[in-house]
């Protein structure tokens, strides 16, 4: 199947970063020019809306409703807060994601330039972006795009004379998972402990320093100059179903030739499959986490789904990034759920207790089984967990996140789970499977 | 309002409650942990799940956080619900996998929420197989153990430290299932208010310390109502005794006062009551100058004779002794004779406070109202150090403007987090004039450092700043007057102005100062409010009492017109210059003292009668809010000791001066008739012939145990317990103890399912965190505002020289609780301290000893440079390791 | 009590002044000393604290948080070996009790010459190309028992 580039459009073969002056040529702050030009400060929202931009972050919620929420004091100027922000997610730590690396090392001027029109969209005046830690190339290439847009005065105070400024900065994480959560993420960026908080109030409302935010994910934001340059109409046909335009679309684990392509949202999950080259080593496909690693497996019986949000979502899991980590017919899922396990366990951020001490519990019960010292019960006690670390019960979307694909697992390859409960097992004291416990 | 229904019970309920709040105040039996009336919710522990159900239509609903869950009008929610219980239910399961179960070694074993909490959600299987991961402890210093492997990960100390008391060195630290509750290294709490952990965690990661060297369990404790005695707030303790030994003291819930927390040196501070050198029966002074015990009889025709004997007598007072202590002595000197005990600058600054007090009686501040108020004066107090716990509550007050940021973007009060979040450092402002550098300092705006006379100039200008008509100041230079119209502005524009000053510096002027700005404000704000500190315990109740101070009684034998002095809990050389003390002890015949430590008067007396420290007494204590509190005798001591106020007594009647009252309530009623203005102090607490149900209060709990065995070695029969002649309560677990019993003589808190003491009480209050059933007691005896006052005269004497101003340090400046062996330890050491200029002018370096005469009072220490002081000001340390008798300020000649 | 160098507290200034609030550059007051010295020891995080205007619990709290901040000395190299997912699938553990044995290390844990560290780490955003691990800032991919010891030779 033939990609559809347009985030990738510039991007080369090699990755070598396009710097301005080649991004301008191929036609780069064009949008931020018509943006300040033709449209007001609260005119390019609605027009992001009208496109049905969805969130790239893993939520899928509409971009443009989201940058709704922001206060505006364009009426009341007196009552404007210090400061307004826009904070750009570049916290990929999802497991089997590795789509925002590749546009902000190939192409790090789409993201300053979706990111300048964002704030002027949104009222802000200042913008972070919050990279995780270990992407120091990211930074480097980052670091001096944002010094080449300062350069030619696409940063700073009163962009091409609009009268619009922004500041820009970049933050580097010191790790952990949970800063992607985006109010854990703030709570970092004001330099504490990365722990969520609780919605409402939600950022708009008290963000950043407990001023008004929009945080939003990497590849989000690339849209919208492609959005402000090209109409909404002309993104909202790029997609094949009811969501709007082109995704990143990636695979990795057994696939013969795991990477990134970019697909009109709804292509077929069966089509991604096969320009991955398939299942590697001609084994069967026996699963597969669609978009990172807190979204439930799909079947082989899943292949005609429509990659999109509601797509996916039909069929009991989620779009999420939509870098799928596939895995074939000779894999053991127990080991799969344990790894996945492990992660969640070892990323909660240990504030609320479900997440903190329930996770290492299920990751312990999956090492068991997986060693032969399983118990009987222990499957019935991994459906406990998946009900009660769903949504809702615990404080933030991380272990319900981690219970996606254990629910799945817990139903698709059951019996196989089962299975490896020793028949013996309950003849064993519980003394005698204490002591075994491998842990 | 709203209506909302739980489990099928229709109540009509504050909305902006949370519903956990609510449902614990509608008496249900709703698990939690992170969620405290102090600290309000964050959803951390996931334990008070309920159901929620959107409509009448919806019958799955959906489990919530009780907690986060706002009472809207026609919610409906269920507890009693299969799977809000199951949820329940497996949290603590949860939050056990890693507890180690060591409830018989635990501390907190009895009195443990976590303990509670198990039993209510019902989890009593372990199916968790895996090991259980171990923490290392740490050296918290002498208040307070650590045993971190009990933790369940709650971050109710963080929240309480932290959030609430502003300390800073206590973290979360680590993260998943790995989290900590600690310092970055050992070392004591630098907080004032760390006692608090003991209470506030819910199970025994931190405990006390002080409890723990001679331990027993909360069932096994006789408690008594009891008033804190180390400072003038009056905050209400629950101390805690077995067999005679004071084990610990505990929070007692008031409404208006400390609510549910006390100060370091309060909770810390009653070691004092255990120490083997207390006096601990009658004795005289023999020929080679050594104190013999005597025993009771023998000792009554001793002092026969020494008020046979005697050419006048003046009785010396006590700030720190009840109204019924002094009263006693008052009788047996007389009323001319009495002097109320205090230094001259302490007595007339808390008569001043007095009046200020008086005259504003309808503008009192109660601690509780502090945290109302939206911005603040300070003039003069160092509150951390002199009032601990006011500091506490100001501390609350700076949050309002969080609140009120809140309340614009619509996140209710109690969304601890959202509130912080969106506070971020917009604080309510807070203004304050002291001569140093203060621990308040971090949330004063420009905060000035000024010797005492400035700061009461200051206070007089913002007086007329704010009201024309008030007298002014002369000669303010620009700044000053910026500043000053800087802080009426913003007083003015409050919606609830706090003023507060205090006695600690001894001058007059600052109080007069208060009240003037006081008035100046309440002619445009009704709200206005006045906050007055004095020293100690009842020096509210000395200034009511008598305004001559010590200087008299001194003078009285200087000029011989007495020869004997009769000392009630006081020590002279905390009062007045060592030398003049020396003088005028060597010279009276007999000085006779009655006081339950060994202080250095009781050292030098000819006569020491032991009289009961609050451990072994009962009395009323008038605090700084006029409210006059009764405490209650904690245990009958093993040793010829009585009150203060029957020691007196008796020595009346050996003097022919036999009082009429027998007993507390007569005595109580003695008082008032002769002393008007202690009108309604019967009323502090039920007379002795009280009963509820025909029952008196019982003073330990229903479990408490081995009663019959105790005292198997003296007498294998149980003993009959003791029979209390001043008050209602009973020295043992029988009595009604109940939602209906006066709340002044609930000496413990425990209700059925509840048993740590501040989840316990709720069940005796009005609403959760609210006020106790029946009223918080005490009865505020200025209740009724004076004459309208006019304003004071703003003057003020100023010193033009060098001068020596007091420095208090909340461990050692109060000197009963710097007898506790827990405080003497984090005592620091005592030291002059003076700015670098002055340093220069003085020719001396940081560390040199440096001598100097106050008072006529000469110490060495070494000297340390604090830059915040005023020029030529030298700073001292206030009655830490024997610097007492030093009354400031003074002009000094360094 | 060290202080820290003039570089250190220029990048940590220059850090505060790019918040509202200057206490938001705890973290990256960590990592400015950590760059410089390798690992963050208890006195260079109280001279941080200081330069921030926090306390060092606080800063202590930030820093046991998260995992990319080194409280203990660390070897010249530090390899962080990707644990997730897509690299499980891929021979991670393989790859994995190669380095250990080879090393004779386990996680944590350094190396007797001070040359390596290894650690675990979660997806290093390389999974099309795992196993994957990093040592320093360079990524090394399509890791096979044999891959390891070749790219370990390169390092010091
Ligand atoms: C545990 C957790 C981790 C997350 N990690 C990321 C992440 O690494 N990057 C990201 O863009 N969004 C992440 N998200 C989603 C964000 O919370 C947020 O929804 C997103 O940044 C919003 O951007 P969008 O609306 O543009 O998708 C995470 C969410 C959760 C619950
Ligand atoms: S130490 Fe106590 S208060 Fe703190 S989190 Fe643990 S259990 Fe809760
Ligand atoms: S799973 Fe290893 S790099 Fe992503």
């Amino acid at each position: 199947m033939e990609e559809t580039k347009v985030l990738t459009q510039r991007i080369r073969p090699d990755r070598s970063p396009v710097w301005i002056d080649d991004y301008m040529d191929l036609g780069g702050y064009e949008a931020l020019k018509t943006a300040l030009a033709d449209y007001g400060p609260t005119e390019v929202g609605p027009l992001i809306k009208e496109a049905g931009l969805r969130g790239r972050g893993g939520a899928g919620f509409p971009t443009g409703v989201k940058w709704s929420f922001m206060p505006r004091f364009e009426d009341r100027p007196d009552e404007r807060p210090a400061h307004v922000y826009l904070v750009v997610n570049a916290d990929e730590m999802e497991p089997g994601t590795f789509k925002d690396r590749l546009i902000m090392e190939g192409d790090p001027h789409q993201l300053i330039e979706g990111m300048i029109i964002a704030s002027y969209a949104i009222g802000a005046d200042t913008a972070y972006v919050f990279l995780r830690g270990e992407y120091t190339e990211c930074r480097r290439r980052l670091q001096q795009a944002i010094d080449e847009a300062h350069e030619k005065g696409f940063l700073g105070e009163n962009i091409l004379d609009s009268g619009f400024s922004l500041n820009l900065h970049l933050h580097m994480s010191a790790g952990r998972y949970i800063c992607g959560e985006e109010s854990a993420l703030l709570s970092a960026l004001e330099g504490r402990r990365a722990v969520p908080r609780h919605k409402p109030p939600f950022p708009a409302a008290s963000g950043l320093f407990g001023q008004p935010t929009t945080v939003n994910n990497v590849e989000t934001i690339c849209n919208v100059p492609h959005i402000v340059k090209n109409g909404a109409e002309w993104y909202k046909s790029l997609g094949l179903n009811k969501d709007g335009g082109t995704k990143l679309f990636g695979a990795s684990g057994h696939v013969a030739k795991p990477g990134l392509a970019e697909f009109p949202l709804g292509v077929k999950l069966g089509d991604v499959l096969e320009h991955f080259g398939g299942i590697r080593n001609g084994r069967k496909l026996k699963g597969l986490l669609p978009g990172g690693g807190s979204t439930p497996f799909l079947t082989p019986d899943h292949l005609d789904t429509p990659m999109d949000y509601d797509g996916v979502g039909a069929v009991g899991s989620r779009l999420g990034t939509a870098t799928m980590i596939v895995f074939d017919d000779q894999t053991p899922i127990v080991g799969v759920l344990k790894n996945l396990e492990h992660f969640y366990a070892q990323e909660s951020c240990g504030w609320c207790t479900p997440c903190r001490d329930g996770l290492p519990w299920v990751e312990k019960m999956l090492v068991n089984l997986e060693a032969g010292k399983g118990q009987p019960g222990d499957i019935e006690l991994l459906d406990l967990h998946v009900k009660l670390l769903g949504p809702g019960k615990t404080f933030c979307a991380h272990a319900p996140g981690a219970m996606g694909p254990l629910e799945a697992g817990l139903k698709y390859y059951r019996d196989e789970l089962s299975a490896l409960i020793p028949d013996d097992a309950s003849n064993l004291s519980r003394t005698q499977a204490a002591n075994a416990n491998p842990l | 309002m709203a209506t909302i229904t739980i489990d099928g019970k229709e109540f009509d309920v504050d909305d902006t409650e949370n519903l956990l709040a609510v449902a614990l105040s509608k008496g249900f039996d709703l698990p939690y942990f992170c969620w405290h009336p102090e600290l309000h919710s964050v959803g951390a522990c996931r334990q008070c799940a309920v159901k929620s159900y959107r409509n009448d239509e919806d019958d799955k609903g959906m489990l919530v956080m009780a907690c986060m869950t706002p009472c809207s009008d026609g919610g409906r929610f269920e507890i009693d619900d299969e799977e809000a219980a199951e949820m329940r239910r497996q949290v603590i399961e949860w939050l056990m996998t890693n507890h180690p179960h060591d409830c018989p070694v635990c501390e907190e074993g009895g009195e443990c929420h976590l303990q509670d909490m198990t039993l209510m959600a019902g989890h009593t299987q372990r199916r968790y197989r895996g090991p259980k991961r171990t923490h290392k402890n740490q050296d918290l210093g002498p208040f307070i153990n650590h045993e971190m492997n009990r933790c369940i990960a709650c971050y109710r100390c963080v929240r309480y430290y932290r959030d609430y008391a502003d300390g800073d060195d206590l973290r979360a630290l680590g993260s998943h299932n790995n989290v900590y509750f600690g310092r970055e290294s050992d070392g004591a709490f630098d907080n004032e208010f760390s006692g608090n952990l003991v209470e506030v965690c819910p199970t025994g990661v931190f405990t006390d310390k002080t409890l723990g060297a001679h331990y027993n369990r909360k069932w096994d404790m006789q408690n008594a109502p009891g008033i804190c005695n180390h400072c003038s707030l009056g905050c209400n303790t629950s101390p805690g005794s077995r067999q005679g030994v004071l084990k610990r003291i505990q929070n007692r819930y008031h409404g208006e006062i400390n609510h549910y927390f006390l100060c370091d040196r309060g909770r810390f501070g009653a070691g004092f009551v255990n120490r083997d050198d207390r006096p601990r029966q009658p004795l005289v002074r023999n020929a080679d100058g050594v104190l013999e015990p005597r025993e009771m009889d023998v000792m009554r025709d001793t002092m026969e004779e020494v008020f046979a004997q005697a050419n006048g007598v003046v009785g010396v007072g006590s700030p720190r002794a009840s109204l019924e202590d002094n009263f006693a002595l008052r009788h047996l000197v007389g009323a001319d004779n009495f002097t109320n005990g205090m230094a001259p600058a302490d007595s007339a600054a808390s008569v001043a406070a007095r009046d200020a007090i008086a005259a504003n009686a309808d503008r009192l501040a109660t601690l509780r109202e502090v945290e109302s108020c939206d911005a603040v004066l300070i003039l003069g107090e160092d509150v951390t150090q002199t009032a601990p716990r006011l500091a506490l509550s100001l501390r609350q007050s700076r949050r309002n403007k969080h609140l009120e940021h809140a309340a614009a973007n619509k996140i209710p009060k109690w969304h601890a987090r959202a509130v912080r979040d969106i506070g971020q450092y917009n604080n309510s402002p807070i203004f304050s004039a002291t001569t140093s550098a203060t621990r308040l300092d971090d949330i004063v705006m420009t905060p000035q450092r000024l010797r005492p006379a400035a700061i009461a100039e200051l206070g007089f200008a913002v007086a007329h700043a704010l009201d024309n008509t008030a007298p002014k100041v002369e000669q303010l230079d620009a700044d000053t007057q910026a500043l000053v119209d800087a802080i009426a502005e913003t007083l003015k524009g409050a919606k609830k102005p706090l003023i507060v000053a205090g006695t600690s510096l001894g001058d007059p002027a600052i109080l007069k100062a208060a009240a003037n700005a006081t008035k100046a404000l309440a002619a445009a704000n009704e709200a206005t409010r006045l906050f007055v500190t004095l020293a100690e315990a009842n020096s509210l109740g000395m200034a009511m009492m008598e305004e001559r101070d010590i200087d008299h009684a001194l003078t009285a034998v200087e000029d011989g017109s007495a020869d004997t002095l009769v000392v009630m809990q006081n020590c002279l050389y905390e009062r007045a210059p060592k030398a003049r003390v020396d003088a005028v002890i060597k010279k009276a015949k007999n000085v006779v003292v009655l006081d339950h430590s060994m202080t250095r008067t009781v050292g030098e007396a000819t006569h020491v009668l032991p009289s009961g420290s609050f451990a072994e007494s009962d009395g009323t204590l008038v605090n700084n809010e006029g409210r006059a509190q009764r405490f209650f005798q904690l245990f009958i001591p093993d040793a010829p000791m009585q009150e203060g106020w029957r020691w007196a007594a008796d020595l009346a009647e050996v003097a022919g001066n036999k009082p009429e009252w027998l007993g507390m309530d007569d005595l109580i009623k003695t008082i008032v008739a002769d002393c008007p203005q202690f009108a309604g102090i019967e009323d502090a607490a039920p007379s002795q012939s009280f009963r509820k149900f025909g029952m008196r209060f019982p003073r330990s709990p229903h479990r408490f145990s081995g009663r019959t065995a105790m005292y198997a070695n003296v007498d294998v029969r149980e003993r009959r317990p003791e029979v209390d002649p001043d008050s209602p309560l009973a020295y043992s677990m029988e009595g009604y103890y109940g939602e209906q019993q006066p709340p002044s003589t609930i000496a413990y808190a425990w209700s059925p399912g509840w048993d740590s003491n501040q989840a316990a009480i709720t069940r005796f209050q009005d609403e959760v965190g609210g006020h106790l059933k029946g009223g918080d007691p005490g009865i505020r005896l200025f209740a009724a505002p004076g004459a309208a006052a006019e304003f004071w005269a703003a003057e003020v004497t100023a010193v033009d020289g060098w001068q020596a101003v007091p420095v208090y340090h909340i461990f050692g400046s109060e000197s009963q609780s710097a007898r506790a062996p827990a405080i003497a330890e984090r005592m620091p050491k005592p030291e002059y301290r003076v700015n670098a200029e002055a340093a220069k002018a003085l020719g001396v370096t940081a560390g040199d000893s440096f001598e100097l005469a106050v008072n006529g009072e000469t110490h060495a220490f070494p000297l340390a440079i604090d830059p915040s002081l005023p020029d030529r000001t030298i700073g001292v340390p206030v009655g830490m390791h024997g610097v007492c008798g030093l009354r400031l300020p003074v002009e000094v000649k360094p | 009590m060290i202080e820290l160098s003039e570089a250190e507290i220029e990048a940590i200034h220059h850090e505060m002044s790019l918040y509202e609030d200057p206490g938001a550059a705890t973290i990256e007051a960590l990592k400015v000393v950590q760059e410089h010295r390798g690992w963050v020891s208890d006195e260079a995080m109280a001279a941080a604290a200081k330069v921030v205007g926090v306390t060092p619990t606080q800063m202590e709290a930030v820093a046991t948080f998260y995992n990319l901040i080194f409280r203990q000395p660390v070897g010249r190299h530090v390899i962080m070996l990707c644990d997730s997912i897509s690299c499980y699938l891929t021979g991670y553990e393989e790859v994995r009790d190669h380095l250990k044995s080879s090393l004779g290390i386990d996680f944590g844990q350094t190396t007797e010459d001070g040359r390596f560290t290894l650690l675990p780490i979660c997806c290093l955003g390389d999974c099309d190309k795992g196993p994957s691990m990093r040592v320093g800032e360079t990524y090394h991919s399509h890791l096979t028992p044999e891959r390891v010891d070749e790219i370990l030779a390169e390092y010091e």
